[in-house]
């Protein structure tokens, strides 16, 4: 009982800290940076705290520190998990799916008709449950990770395809004018203006698609799969009640998503630096 | 989906071309198969014969749209709704834990955002972590999720309705916030001189501000609630619901089965979709916008 309540004395201190900082003023670059990450700690002893003190049992809710322990000893295990699961699924068929698609989308953007055919029809397939098709998928392209790039690429390819599309549209007729001025070609208008006009929804189509890739990476996994993976491990470890392993491939999973999305993040920022939500002074 | 804006003939050009590009894969696909099949029985088959053979195979490798429409017709319509073969019953049973998810996480998402728009310290520490959350694949939770309350006791509806709600608070969270915060500075500004209180500004401007972003949230938390039951069904052992048809279909090779699941799934999401679009429909015209 001492433990729980210390948890919710430790939850209402680190609250008050927190407006305290919030309302504190000339410290809003401190705050944006402390403020969650003493929210995030917090929770994490409060579920230490009131596992260990309501004597939650292990196969319910692992506390955090059994969960720590188990991912430092399973690292191994872990990081195979992660090569076959994020590095030769998720990724490969992040790149081949974002990849096509822009290609397709240069090549549709040539015809109006095309383009205003398949943007509707791409938002809807975009909102489909395509995980669904996960298991047709490891039929054809069998057990191995080629099946799960398989997943993975059709289900970026939509969401892609639209935005990209979408980005193409973006240069204004007037800077188009200039460019014909120019005498510049269709291929120069398109490297030199369009492509990079079209960046920010490219960026967010990238962001979009770096969490889909890893969701169906894992997902197909269900359906059969070498016996490596996360999708793997999580389904069998479920199986057999260790939940602590669950939540380690669960942490792997939460920091190669995390880790995914800052890169394309902080590559947007580099590639369209010149876009207004971009600027220092505005934000 | 329809659009007055003569978007119809290009769409139906599209979709006519993926139902071309569907039968022609369907045929490659599966003539592998069939010139075994004639070479066993030593027949020499010409092209109509092998094409025609392709498009009527019990598990095909990819079944041709029409078997797939066939089998649809007669798992829904010919069957009866109790039967464990109808996907009626199958599709209810994830349409009720969707819808059931739905308005729990939407509920939830929006009160969310209400408290971060009015407490700062909520804002600082709560929203980053909203939106970190959001990289993360939280559909590797959902079969720990089924497990673990399975334990406690829970089964059936509630545990998929919780990986649906969980999946569709994230986009109206984050809807929801930006549009609360959508008022200029002006517009609050004229609130503060008519002596408006914390409520008022609320209800009178906030509230009617964020409705052109509550809708898209809606619509994008609806089709991912689906997902979630869908995904939610797979680790209870395949007993009822479209995701257990998927994996059903997927142990026994019943190729035409997960097809139809599929249709059946995408035609749900369209439908909810669908209705998310007509209830802001309504609502823009009840708020005076002109059609």
């Amino acid at each position: 009982m001492m433990l729980v309540i210390t948890a919710l004395l430790l939850w209402a201190a680190a609250w008050a800290f927190n407006r305290k900082i919030a309302s504190l003023p000339g410290f809003d670059r401190v705050a944006r940076l402390l403020s969650p990450l003493i929210f995030g700690i917090t929770v994490l002893f409060v579920w230490e705290l009131v596992v260990r003190g309501l004597g939650v049992p292990e196969v319910i809710l692992p506390p955090v520190s059994s969960i720590a322990t188990r991912f430092v000893n399973s690292a191994g295990t872990l990081w195979i998990d992660f090569v076959q699961t994020v590095i030769k699924g998720a990724l490969s068929g992040y790149l081949i799916g974002c990849g096509a698609a822009v290609v397709t989308a240069i090549a549709v953007d040539r015809s109006p008709f095309l383009r205003r055919g398949l943007l509707p029809v791409g938002n809807f397939v975009a909102a489909l449950p395509i995980v669904g098709m996960a298991p047709i998928l490891v039929m054809w392209f069998g057990f191995d990770w080629q099946s799960k790039a398989a997943v993975v690429v059709v289900m970026v390819f939509f969401p892609m395809l639209v935005n990209t599309v979408q980005g193409l549209g973006e240069a204004q007729p007037m800077q188009r004018d200039l460019m014909r001025t120019y005498a510049a070609g269709y291929w120069q208008t398109l490297v030199k203006l369009r492509l990079p006009a079209a960046g920010p929804l490219i960026v967010n189509g990238l962001k979009i698609c770096a969490t889909l890739s890893l969701i169906g990476a894992i997902v197909a996994e269900f359906f059969g799969s070498p016996v490596r993976g996360m999708g793997f491990r999580i389904s069998t470890e479920v199986g057999r009640l260790n939940l602590d392993m669950v939540w380690a491939e669960i942490a792997v999973a939460a920091v190669a998503g995390s880790v995914f999305y800052g890169i394309i993040t902080f590559g947007g920022r580099t590639v369209n630096f010149w876009h207004p939500s971009q600027r220092r002074d505005l934000r | 989906m329809i659009r007055p804006d003569g978007s119809i003939l290009p769409v139906f050009t599209v979709v006519a071309a993926i139902v071309l590009v569907w039968y022609v894969a369907a045929v490659m696909l599966n003539l592998s198969w069939v010139r075994d099949q004639a070479e066993r029985a030593g027949q020499e088959p010409g092209f109509v014969e092998l094409v025609s053979e392709t498009l009527a195979q019990d598990r095909p490798r990819l079944p041709a749209p029409h078997q797939v429409a066939i089998e649809v017709w007669n798992t829904t319509v010919e069957k009866k709704i109790t039967s464990k073969r109808s996907l009626v019953f199958h599709g209810w049973v994830t349409l009720s834990a969707t819808l059931l998810g739905f308005a729990f996480g939407a509920g939830l998402g929006m009160l969310l955002a209400v408290a971060i728009v009015h407490d700062r310290a909520t804002d600082l520490s709560v929203m980053p972590l909203v939106i970190a959350s959001q990289t993360i694949p939280i559909l590797a939770l959902a079969p720990m999720i089924i497990v673990v309350l399975n334990a406690v006791g829970l089964s059936g509806l509630i545990p998929k309705a919780i990986i649906s709600a969980y999946l569709s608070f994230f986009p109206v969270a984050v809807g929801m916030v930006s549009g609360f915060r959508s008022p200029a500075q002006h517009e609050l500004d004229l609130m503060k001189t008519y002596n408006a209180s914390r409520t008022q500004l609320f209800w009178k401007l906030r509230v009617p501000a964020s409705m052109p972003f509550l809708f898209p949230s809606l619509k994008v938390a609806i089709a991912a609630s689906l997902v979630g039951a869908i995904v939610g069904e797979l680790p209870t052992g395949a007993v009822a619901g479209l995701g257990a048809r998927l994996l059903a279909g997927s142990y026994y090779g019943q190729t035409i089965q997960i097809w139809s699941a599929l249709l059946v799934a995408a035609a749900m999401a369209a439908a909810l979709v669908t209705l998310v679009g007509g209830a802001e429909r309504l609502t823009r015209r009840a708020m005076g916008a002109r059609p």
